[in-house]
């Protein structure tokens, strides 16, 4: 069964958001949900863009209190 | 109170002698008691990896005896622990031993893991362990010219890795006269060359001006050591002659066996440092799951915050304060010329251009970090 996972990269300069979810997206099953919890507006831009040269699929990406919420579906 | 410290790497080291001086006086009346388990009797000085794969260390140059490095007041054994009972407060240990504890910290690091890459151990090099290291030395050694890729796995161990060890070899070619003959091309994971952005411009404009090669959004996938292609998850290929790898890393294997964390990384607190839903279970350095770089000086930092913590439980009865999140990192550059990213939660690293100073400097804490580890610096 599909499990959703937070990944909580607050304040992570380095290594930063998007080398926390290749990390952990490793560990997770084909059909799990990850969320990621940026500071670094660049996130909102550069997670989109592995996820599409990868080719997982981006599920949605907002802000709220000045932290995006990036979430994406592990589909390979 | 018994404070039990699983670990004698950087962090657990200078946590155990910070807190022992600390608590002198109840050490020497009996009312706390400090004890350190650890794999070895060793303690290896690990950022000197990188300067033995281009002959610049000799591999006895990196270890000290751990005893030498301990306050006496610590109780020392080395004798790994193979379980952690955290509802009875106990762990046990190889040889057969219980412990028992009132507060326990975990420091038991991270290792490099090559063979979760298909083909990765077989036909790379890396600089992670002495033996590791030597092999490269080997072959760096024996190299006669051709493609050097370097090839990064995620999460690793010193972010810094990558651009150093691309410039030292950079260096050492130049040195032999044949970099006329070696072609770079530098591998990155994300949309940039480095995590920390403005080190990722600098490093560029290096990059550039030295002629490496580099592609970024590129994850090894597996090797094809037959016709030396490195495959990407991103589906691009790159061609090597050596393949130098920053290895994908994981915690200890006695973490994740006894289910305290995936991958062998601990969930903890990012400021209180505890291990999430245990109140006298305290994680230090890479074990943690924390969003921050894997390097000495984070557990350094942490072990500050840490020692300075616990013992203000003993007298005060409460921690005085949280972890900010501090990373300092030296970055060597390359002809004889070093720069520094300092940065925390809230502040983001603004690294200075690279100079002689910083790296004379890096050359002399080569030796300082016996004192750091002594809990002197």
């Amino acid at each position: 069964m599909a499990e959703k996972h937070q990944i909580d990269a607050r304040g992570s300069y380095c290594p930063g958001p998007l080398m926390e979810l290749i990390a952990r997206i490793k560990q997770a099953e084909i059909g799990d949900e990850l969320e990621v919890l940026s500071t670094d507006e660049g996130s909102a831009n550069d997670i989109p863009e592995w996820v599409k040269k990868v080719g997982h699929e981006m599920i949605e990406s907002f802000q709220a209190d000045g932290v995006w919420h990036v979430v994406i579906r592990k589909v390979k | 109170m018994k404070i039990l410290i699983v670990g004698g790497g950087m962090g657990g080291t200078i946590l155990a002698n910070n807190l022992a001086r600390r608590l002198k006086h109840e050490l020497k009346q009996g009312k706390s008691h400090i004890t350190m388990l650890s794999a070895s009797e060793q303690h290896m000085y690990q950022p000197g990896l990188l300067y033995v794969c281009v002959g610049r260390m000799a591999t006895d140059e990196l270890y000290r005896e751990q005893t030498s490095l301990l306050e006496p007041e610590i109780e020392f054994h080395v004798d790994p622990v193979t379980g952690f009972q955290l509802d009875q407060n106990e762990v046990t240990t190889q040889s057969g031993k219980t412990y028992g504890y009132d507060l326990l910290v975990i420091a038991t690091g991270s290792r490099a893991m090559p063979e979760s890459v298909p083909g990765l151990a077989e036909n790379s090099v890396n600089c992670y362990t002495e033996a590791n290291a030597v092999e490269m030395w080997r072959q760096v050694r024996d190299f006669q010219g051709g493609t050097v890729t370097i090839a990064v796995g995620v999460p690793h161990k010193c972010p810094m890795v990558p651009l150093e060890v691309t410039f030292v070899l950079h260096d050492y070619f130049k040195e032999r006269g044949i970099l006329d003959k070696v072609k770079f091309q530098y591998t990155y994971p994300i949309g940039r060359i480095h995590s920390l952005a403005p080190v990722g411009e600098w490093a560029k404009g290096e990059f550039d001006r030295m002629g490496i090669q580099y592609e970024t959004l590129f994850n090894m996938k597996e090797i094809d050591g037959a016709n030396h292609v490195v495959h990407s998850e991103e589906g691009t290929q790159s061609h090597y002659d050596l393949l130098v790898a920053v290895p994908p890393h994981k915690g200890m294997a006695v973490i994740e066996e006894n289910g305290l964390g995936q991958s062998g990384w601990i969930p903890t607190d990012r400021h209180s440092l505890k291990m999430e839903g245990r109140d006298n279970v305290y994680v230090l350095g890479d074990t943690t799951n924390l969003p921050i770089s894997k390097a000495g000086s984070t557990a350094h930092f942490e072990a500050e915050v840490l020692a300075e913590n616990i013992a203000a439980i003993i007298k005060l009865g409460g921690p005085v304060r949280d972890y900010d999140g501090k990373v300092f990192c030296f970055i060597e550059a390359g002809s004889n010329r070093a720069t520094y990213a300092m940065f925390n939660y809230t502040q983001p690293p603004a690294p200075r251009a690279p100079n002689r100073a910083v790296h004379w400097f890096k050359m002399a804490y080569n030796q300082l970090y016996w004192a750091s580890a002594r809990g002197l610096l």
